[in-house]
């Protein structure tokens, strides 16, 4: 049946499918480009970059909080950070690009699945709960878009007030540089960044706790011996990142450092 | 006596595919505390039949919690409030006198409402035919042990065959998704030899399918499988996306 589905090509044979032994070239080189729509598109490969993605921008928020600590260390210090940061040039565009991609990304998967999943059930139940362990169905999962969305819309924000934000000079050892401490204290003395920042960065927590599980069990890299584990330290770790984030603009806003 | 309880039921009435549906209020005296739910139907529905009215719509068949033909939403819940039970073997004891019972059909667009609680659940037929089956040579059965398998394997395999295709997991995910009923059937042939030569193409055909039906996505709140009847784990939708990978990184069959 293999063979005679692939060399005679009778039209009742799936040429697309993985069937046959022996592909002719241009076959194999549609295989490979619906390969890569089917990432894109399929339920599963949708799952896969979103939790690809996923875990790339937390081991990005993750450096971001480490980094902002540095703040405790004194203005200089803080300065001297981002400065080496700038100072790495084409590297540093790199990453950005690569993390821009993946951001876009994640949020164009997010909102194709929630529409996919608004489309598979039109007619609502009058009543509906969820029946308990072993399920994970929590706020937070029920609430991936619009936590995913608010960071989203946040992130603009964030990214106009300090990278595009306001430009202060200070000269470390010589040297000048951004004054981006100045700025920090600038912004979290306003109220409405001192007091949105941590909202947004609670809703990020929240965010976390359902996606860090949800990303390797959609890599298929969950199995049950490891799941609630996994799940108590995902939900630790973004709990963890928030508090990290937390700190600096608290201790600005009461003048402790 | 206690163990005689009225019991209040909202029911899903709906004429056909095509008609528009409405709770209707109905009440059952005299419930037994060891009637099945589905016993409790019977009852309404003859007292329905008495005065002439049409009886509520269900599915069932063996109501030994094996074949899959049953299914209702219960309160909210796919099956009702009682853990890895299936609608007629949910009893009522696990319900009080006087309580208000809101009984609905499992609502996916794939599933298309027949008739009341009755839905049409073919899509999960044209799933398995895509690719859920092993294509191989009619003869005598062979030899029990001419195919050796790992003990862990085998146990895992039939913990995913175990699936009676009921379609609660599709009742109860918020997204509408079928992952857990067809990561069940990729994984219990995956992990086993006599599926091994066709689980590339299996599992694309099969999650294509899926989705080609108007399930929704998987966004792992594990609904799933806190109301499957048999228990499976979302370990299978862990196993189907790796059988997915290894299929999108090899080149042929």
């Amino acid at each position: 049946m293999y063979v005679h589905c692939a060399l005679e090509r009778s039209p009742g044979c799936h040429h697309n499918t993985n069937f046959g032994f022996v592909h002719p070239h241009s076959a194999e080189m549609t295989q490979s480009r619906s390969k890569l729509r089917s990432l894109f598109s399929s339920q599963v490969g949708k799952k896969l970059l979103t939790g690809i993605t996923g875990l790339a921008l937390v081991v990005f928020v993750l450096e971001h909080m480490l980094g902002n600590l540095q703040f405790l260390a004194g203005d200089d210090a803080y300065n001297a950070y981002a400065h080496f940061l700038v100072g790495l040039g084409p590297a540093l565009w790199v990453v950005e690009v690569i993390l821009l991609v993946f951001l876009l990304m994640h949020i164009a998967l997010g909102i194709k699945i929630w529409m996919g999943s608004r489309r598979a059930r039109t007619s609502r139940y009058r009543k509906s709960k969820s029946a308990g362990e072993p399920s994970r169905q929590t706020l937070s999962s029920r609430s991936m878009l619009v936590t995913g969305l608010v960071i989203g819309i946040f992130l603009v924000i964030h990214l106009a007030s300090f990278k595009y934000g306001a430009y202060y000079e200070t000269t470390i050892d010589g040297t000048v540089m951004r004054d981006l401490a100045r700025l920090m204290r600038q912004k979290f003395h306003d109220p409405a960044y001192a007091f949105g920042y941590p909202a947004v960065v609670l809703l990020l927590a929240v965010h976390l706790r359902h996606g860090i599980w949800s990303a390797f069990q959609s890599l298929g890299a969950m199995r049950p011996s490891i799941s609630r584990p996994v799940y108590t330290l995902g939900g630790l770790l973004g709990l963890g990142i928030a508090v990290g984030f937390l700190i600096v603009p608290i201790a600005i806003f009461f003048d402790w450092v | 006596m206690s163990d005689r309880m009225t019991i209040h039921l909202s029911v899903w009435r709906q004429a056909g595919p095509e008609s528009s549906g409405a709770f209707e209020n109905y009440t059952v005296n005299d419930v037994n505390e060891h009637m099945s739910f589905l016993e409790v139907l019977d009852v309404l529905n003859e007292t329905l039949i008495r005065k002439g009215e049409l009886p509520v719509e269900f599915d069932h068949d063996c109501r030994e919690g094996i074949c899959g033909a049953c299914g209702v939403v219960i309160n909210g819940v796919a099956h009702g409030p009682q853990k890895r039970t299936a609608s007629c073997q949910l009893h009522m004891r696990q319900f009080k006198d006087g309580d208000t019972i809101v009984v609905e059909p499992w609502r996916a667009d794939a599933f298309p409402i027949i008739r009341d609680l009755v839905v049409d659940r073919s899509a999960f037929d044209r799933i398995i035919e895509a690719g859920g089956y092993v294509s191989v040579s009619t003869g005598n059965a062979p030899d029990a042990n001419a195919v050796l398998v790992p003990k862990d394997d085998v146990d895992r395999a039939f913990d995913y065959a175990s699936c009676i295709g009921c379609g609660a997991c599709v009742a109860a995910c918020p997204n509408a998704s079928a992952s857990l009923f067809t990561a069940s059937k990729i994984g219990h042939l995956a992990l086993l030899p006599q599926g091994d030569p066709e689980r590339s193409h299996r599992v694309v055909a099969m999650v294509d399918q899926m989705q080609k039906e108007g399930f929704g996505d998987c966004s792992n709140h594990a609904e799933c499988e806190a109301v499957c009847p048999k228990g499976i784990s979302i370990s299978s939708i862990a196993l189907m996306r790796r059988e997915y990978m290894k299929s999108l990184v090899s080149s042929g069959g």
